[in-house]
């Protein structure tokens, strides 16, 4: 069986590298794609978007309908994970363990006796041991901030330099995971519950598809920021660089929002009680 | 770009990606993993893709990192086969 399967591995990557050989090669000239397409963007992006990024305009404006459907498509993704993974009947732990932290015992809570209520004195750990991680929350707590700041300027600056919703997206989500996994699951969820992680998840598809609507509510055909002129009150071509950013920002809310869900599912295995 | 440079880089990518289908550690594996990603990255990269690079260092050697790892976590270390 496994060298039937190698067999068919092989015969199937040879056959994909005796098709990259008609492939035109690497940054020529002649091929189809630089012939008409790219010389038509390169050329006209700054005049019709204002965007010096050809990438970003490219993403955001020309072939918009693709990333609002890459958007639709993550988001499915955190929509699939709560379907696999939640659980939402409450299974009660056999034990609970509870930190009391003056002194540093542990206490191990049993089934059905009353634990301590969280405040300064006592909290709650997970049941695989957690230490007293002062290192690593501080210097979690000084990257944070840093971070996301990071993120909403990959965001922002999108239009000028390498970066856009997707990337800073994950930034953003990243910067709470991080938050997750140096302190526990439980403070993030304080932060960001799963309620606010699903609606986010779905309030960055409407804007996206909404922007869309509201071009057509202005009389033009859908993703075409240049009817958002009047909303905005400046000429079309502005419109257009203004309606990249607005979807650009829709894109990394709901990046964001499926990238924190799927690690709140897979950490603590849909019971959103005690994980990594 | 160096010739010498990339052909390094190549030979890692090959390197971690059979080393990630291989090993039978799945935590490893998820390492390699990132490591593969972040090695495509650098690829990227040095072909002038910058977006491409920038999606694939936060996407792959940051976030899908993290997922496999909480994964492995609560499922097994060990592979079956």
């Amino acid at each position: 069986m496994k060298t039937r399967a190698l067999i068919i591995v092989f015969l199937f990557g040879g056959l994909l590298i005796y098709c990259t050989l008609d492939f035109p090669t690497w940054g020529d000239p002649l091929a189809p794609a630089s012939k008409h397409v790219s010389p038509r963007y390169i050329e006209r992006t700054v005049e019709e978007t204002s965007v010096p990024n050809t990438v970003t305009a490219v993403l955001a404006d020309y072939r918009s309908y693709d990333t609002m459907f890459e958007t639709i498509v993550i988001f499915s993704a955190g929509v699939a994970c709560l379907f696999l993974l939640r659980i939402f009947r409450r299974i009660e732990p056999e034990t609970q363990l509870y930190r009391h932290i003056p002194s540093g015992i542990t206490l191990r809570i049993a089934k059905g006796v009353k634990p301590p209520r969280e405040s300064r004195e006592f909290e709650r750990i997970d049941l695989m041991w957690v230490p007293h991680d002062l290192i690593v929350q501080t210097i979690a707590r000084l990257i944070v901030p840093f971070s996301q700041i990071f993120a909403l300027y990959v965001i922002a600056h999108g239009h000028y330099s390498p970066g856009g919703g997707f990337q800073g997206g994950v930034i953003l989500g990243a910067s709470i995971i991080l938050f997750a996994i140096s302190h526990n699951l439980r403070s993030s969820f304080t932060r960001i519950s799963e309620k606010l992680a699903v609606i986010l998840c779905g309030l960055g598809v409407f804007i996206y598809a909404g922007t869309g609507a509201l071009s057509i509510i202005l009389g033009s055909n859908y993703l075409d920021y240049g009817a958002l002129s009047r909303v905005f009150g400046v000429d079309a071509v502005t419109a257009r660089s203004h309606g990249i950013l607005i979807v650009e920002i829709g894109v990394g809310i709901c990046v964001m929002a499926v990238m924190v869900h799927l690690y709140y599912n897979l950490a603590s295995a849909g019971r959103h009680d005690e994980g990594l | 770009m160096i010739w010498q440079i990339e052909l390094v880089v190549l030979l890692m990518v090959v390197i971690c990606g059979i080393g990630a289908i291989m090993v039978k550690d799945l935590l490893g594996a998820a390492i390699l993993f990132g490591a593969y990603s972040f090695m495509m990255c650098l690829l990227w990269a040095i072909m002038g893709a910058v977006d491409v690079a920038f999606t694939e260092a936060s996407v792959g050697a940051g976030i899908s990192t993290v997922l496999f790892v909480a994964a492995v976590f609560r499922t097994s270390r060990r592979t079956k086969d």
